[in-house]
């Protein structure tokens, strides 16, 4: 269930007693007498955020709005989407390969947000895929997936895709390690053969273009969560790892045995000096690179063969290890970048760790020992405080721009405020139930936005109208504007969101696309004009190159197709006014349909099994002759000689309407 | 005249909404009026002219030749799905003698201000009306449209 694995029979025993003891009396006793207002969006109004929210196992984003909570969108990212035809089309079937061959789902925890000098810039959305690991990057003016990198060397990319402050790289740090390489060996060498690896990602300032730059090997530890450093500690890394008793069975006992795992603090600029001087090994690996192309409206996919690997056991000055109580998860910079949150899992304080404290103890050698040859920072060295008795089951730590961090609190149920210099509780507030991350807009920036903390809960239990076993994932909007928390609203959300950023809509919606230009559509199979509607047979191959506009289909008549032949519909959407999609679907095919925006150009696969003539449609309602906006495909059966035909408006005997 | 454009602006949200009382009221700070000001224009004094950004279009004899060819493209492209060169009506009314029977500058309205046109425009109502197919915004330039325009002289036999 959910990400909190690692809890024991005892703590969810305890959750459900919490659920019932934090239980205000009635579902609106928590609210305050004003709340409705602050979430009415009037008709026609905008929202004043875009929420964009991790869709976990649905392998999608949401993208809500903040206050109202309302859906706007779900983008497909690493799952298909038979709705729109992303996975389906010919022309995004690529986005989804990889080393496996297509894998069509994957479990979507975490968003990143580009940012420039440590603050939002609007330009990208990234998002890891933890399952078959992959990074996905999704461009701001189109909220469509642009671009999938898998990553090689991972046993499942869950501490992923935070960035460094300018969007220099995209981390990618692997969940469970493995032995590199697919060694078959036994599973009880776990320490002897079982390897950390880490990713840092390229990203192309311009295009936005991933490419891997280099690989940190590791211990074999799990490394769960990540921040990259900002203003004073840019140029570093900090990794949350759990299981360094190297366990390799029953995790939930045997990775909960020391009182201290680690923060890794990796020195990336130092990472970047060792690449420059040729430190690094080429390995070979296998991984595939999925781009898609706004202009051919179509994604190629290309496989990388090598990755350069630096080892940091025999690299000095690139990786400290700061211990840190119990099975640490979220690990969160404060915008001023100088101080480090932990939160373990299973520890009654929180850790607050100073970099420049750090810092001073790397320069005067204070370490309590070394793992596998790597310095362990003295706990006392590194540490700005503690918060005293937080809560029970510390995850995830937002920030507001007045000096206030935010945790989430999975056993206890509740989000606590505090001060990050004084480590001072300042407010706690209850959630329904049991919160997994949190989301403060503009939280993990220099510059956060304030004004609001959402819950992202793991449990759903009563707040909505029951719908059998499966319930929806209930979201709740807090107001933080003053002194103490209020609960706003509740929210449903789709799949199970994890971990979710909030952006100003002023930021994002004046450059969202309304079309594609149709002079602009560079796909092989436009027809740019229903003079270059056509039907060609090459092989067993039949391209019907078509034009949809409203309220029809160009060629609506299709005679010579034959059983065993390979249909290709390239529909073109000749439209060039804003919301003016048509769809495409035709009776039998076994895959889905497709959605064609206004100038685009995309393709379904038919193959015909059985003679006869069969109806094809657009699905998406575009006008008052929407009905009639279908065609025929006839198929005659193999090795027939019917001729090939096509035609629109044509009727026996008469030629086409207007012609 | 920035006023003006607000005003058109909210004017043009007004027309295509079902309910305009409520619409009026509506215009929020971040509210969606920027993309229809695009199109907010003084309207023309001679209703026969239309309403759009097109005031005055002089038009040349001989033709202007470098016009018609790139006219052409952009019919086959955004046009032609529903309009054809003869004088019958497939989805919009054919184009034969569409030069004699309207002003240039309604020609260029119509093609560039195709909403506002279809919302305040007692001709293009008629058309609507007989036609019962909304025509689309298929974002059309004004330099675009003088070349169609152009293209739909040669069509009407002009050189």
């Amino acid at each position: 269930m959910k990400t909190i694995n690692q809890l024991t029979i005892i703590l969810l025993a305890g959750v459900s007693m919490s659920l019932y003891q934090c239980k205000p009396k009635g579902p609106v006793d928590a609210t305050v007498g004003d709340a409705a207002s602050k979430v009415y969006v009037a008709p026609g109004k905008y929202d004043e955020f875009y929420n964009i929210v991790s869709g976990g196992f649905n392998g999608q984003i949401g993208v809500y709005g903040i206050p109202s909570g309302r859906l706007f969108r779900i983008i497909p990212v690493f799952s298909t989407s038979p709705e729109s035809g992303y996975g389906f089309s010919e022309e995004t079937k690529p986005m989804l390969n990889t080393s496996h061959g297509q894998v069509p789902w994957d479990d979507l925890h975490h968003i990143a947000l580009s940012t420039t000098k440590g603050e939002h810039d609007g330009r990208w959305i990234f998002a890891n895929g933890n399952n078959t690991p992959r990074v996905a990057r999704v461009g701001f003016k189109s909220f469509r997936t642009e671009e999938i990198l898998e990553i090689p060397n991972s046993g499942g990319n869950h501490s992923s895709p935070f960035i460094t402050e300018n969007t220099e790289y995209v981390i990618a740090g692997t969940r469970f390690s493995i032995p590199m390489g697919s060694k078959d060996v036994p599973i009880s060498s776990y320490k002897e053969n079982f390897k950390g690896s880490i990713s840092f990602i390229k990203v192309d300032p311009q295009s936005g273009r991933m490419s891997i730059a280099f690989q940190l090997r590791t211990p074999g530890f799990n490394f769960d969560l990540s921040r990259a450093g900002k203003g004073p500690s840019h140029g570093w890394f900090f990794f949350s790892c759990y299981n360094t008793e190297q366990a390799y069975t029953l995790l939930e006992v045997n990775a909960s045995q020391k009182d201290k795992d680690f923060i890794m603090a990796v020195n990336w600029k130092k990472a970047e000096e060792y690449l420059a001087q040729g430190k690094a090994r080429v390995e070979k690996v296998k991984y595939a690179h999925n781009v898609y192309d706004e202009k051919t409206h179509s994604a190629t996919t290309t496989m990388g063969t090598e990755v350069n690997v630096l080892d940091i056991e025999e690299l000095s000055d690139l990786v400290y290890f700061i211990p840190c109580p119990k099975s640490p998860h979220g690990c969160d910079v404060d915008p001023t970048g100088e101080y480090i949150v932990g939160s373990g899992k299973l520890a009654a304080v929180m850790p607050v760790f100073s970099f420049s404290k750090m810092q001073n103890a790397i320069a005067n050698k204070e370490f309590e020992g070394d793992f596998n040859g790597i310095p362990v920072i003295k706990y006392e060295a590194a540490l700005h405080g503690e918060v005293k008795k937080p809560g029970l089951g510390p995850l995830h730590t937002e920030f507001d721009e007045k000096g206030n961090a935010y945790t989430s609190f999975f056993v206890s149920s509740e989000i606590v405020k505090w001060n990050v210099k004084t480590l001072e509780i300042l407010d706690r507030v209850p959630t329904y139930y049991s919160i997994g991350h949190l989301s403060v807009p503009g939280g993990p920036t220099a510059k956060p936005h304030g004004k609001y903390v959402i819950a992202y809960n793991k449990i759903t239990k009563d707040r909505y109208l029951p719908t059998g076993p499966e319930l929806t994932q209930s979201a709740q909007l807090y107001d933080i504007s003053g002194d103490k928390m209020k609960l706003l609203l509740d929210f449903p959300t789709t799949g199970e969101p994890h971990y979710a950023e909030a952006i100003p809509a002023s930021m994002i919606s004046p450059n969202s696309i309304k079309i594609y230009k149709i002079e602009e559509n560079a796909n092989p199979y436009a027809a740019k004009g229903e003079g270059q509607a056509r039907v060609e047979r090459k092989g067993n191959d039949v391209h019907v190159y078509m034009t949809a506009i409203r309220s029809h289909l160009t060629p609506d008549n299709i005679e010579g197709v034959k059983v065993g032949d390979q249909v290709y519909f390239h529909v073109t959407n000749l439209e060039q006014d804003w919301d003016v999609p048509h769809g495409f679907a035709i009776k039998g095919a076994t895959n889905a349909e497709i959605l064609i925006m206004p100038g685009e150009t995309q393709t379904l696969k038919f193959e015909p099994k059985e003679v006869g003539v069969v109806p094809f449609y657009c699905t998406d309602f575009c006008s008052a002759l929407h009905q009639e906006m279908s065609g025929y495909l006839r198929v005659s059966p193999a090795g027939s000689k019917t001729p090939l035909k096509f035609s629109t408006g044509e009727t026996e005997g008469q030629p086409a309407a207007g012609n | 005249m920035k006023k003006l454009i607000l005003i058109i602006g909210v004017a043009l949200l007004a027309a295509c909404a079902p309910d305009k009382a409520k619409q009026e009221s509506a215009g929020s700070e971040n509210s969606q009026e920027e993309s229809s000001a695009t199109n907010a224009v003084a309207e023309n004094t001679d209703p026969a002219k239309g309403i759009g950004q097109v005031t005055t279009v002089t038009l040349n004899t001989p033709l202007e030749q470098e016009r018609i060819p790139r006219g052409k493209a952009i019919y086959e492209m955004k046009c032609q799905a529903c309009h054809k060169l003869n004088d019958q009506r497939v989805v919009g009314p054919g184009w034969a003698g569409v030069t004699k029977n309207r002003k240039p500058e309604w020609i260029m309205n119509m093609v560039t201000n195709t909403e506002m046109m279809l919302d305040k425009d007692p001709e293009a109502q008629k058309l609507l009306e007989l036609c019962l197919t909304r025509m689309p915004n298929q974002n059309v330039s004004i330099g675009d449209a003088r070349d169609i325009l152009e293209f739909m002289r040669k069509n009407d036999g002009e050189n």
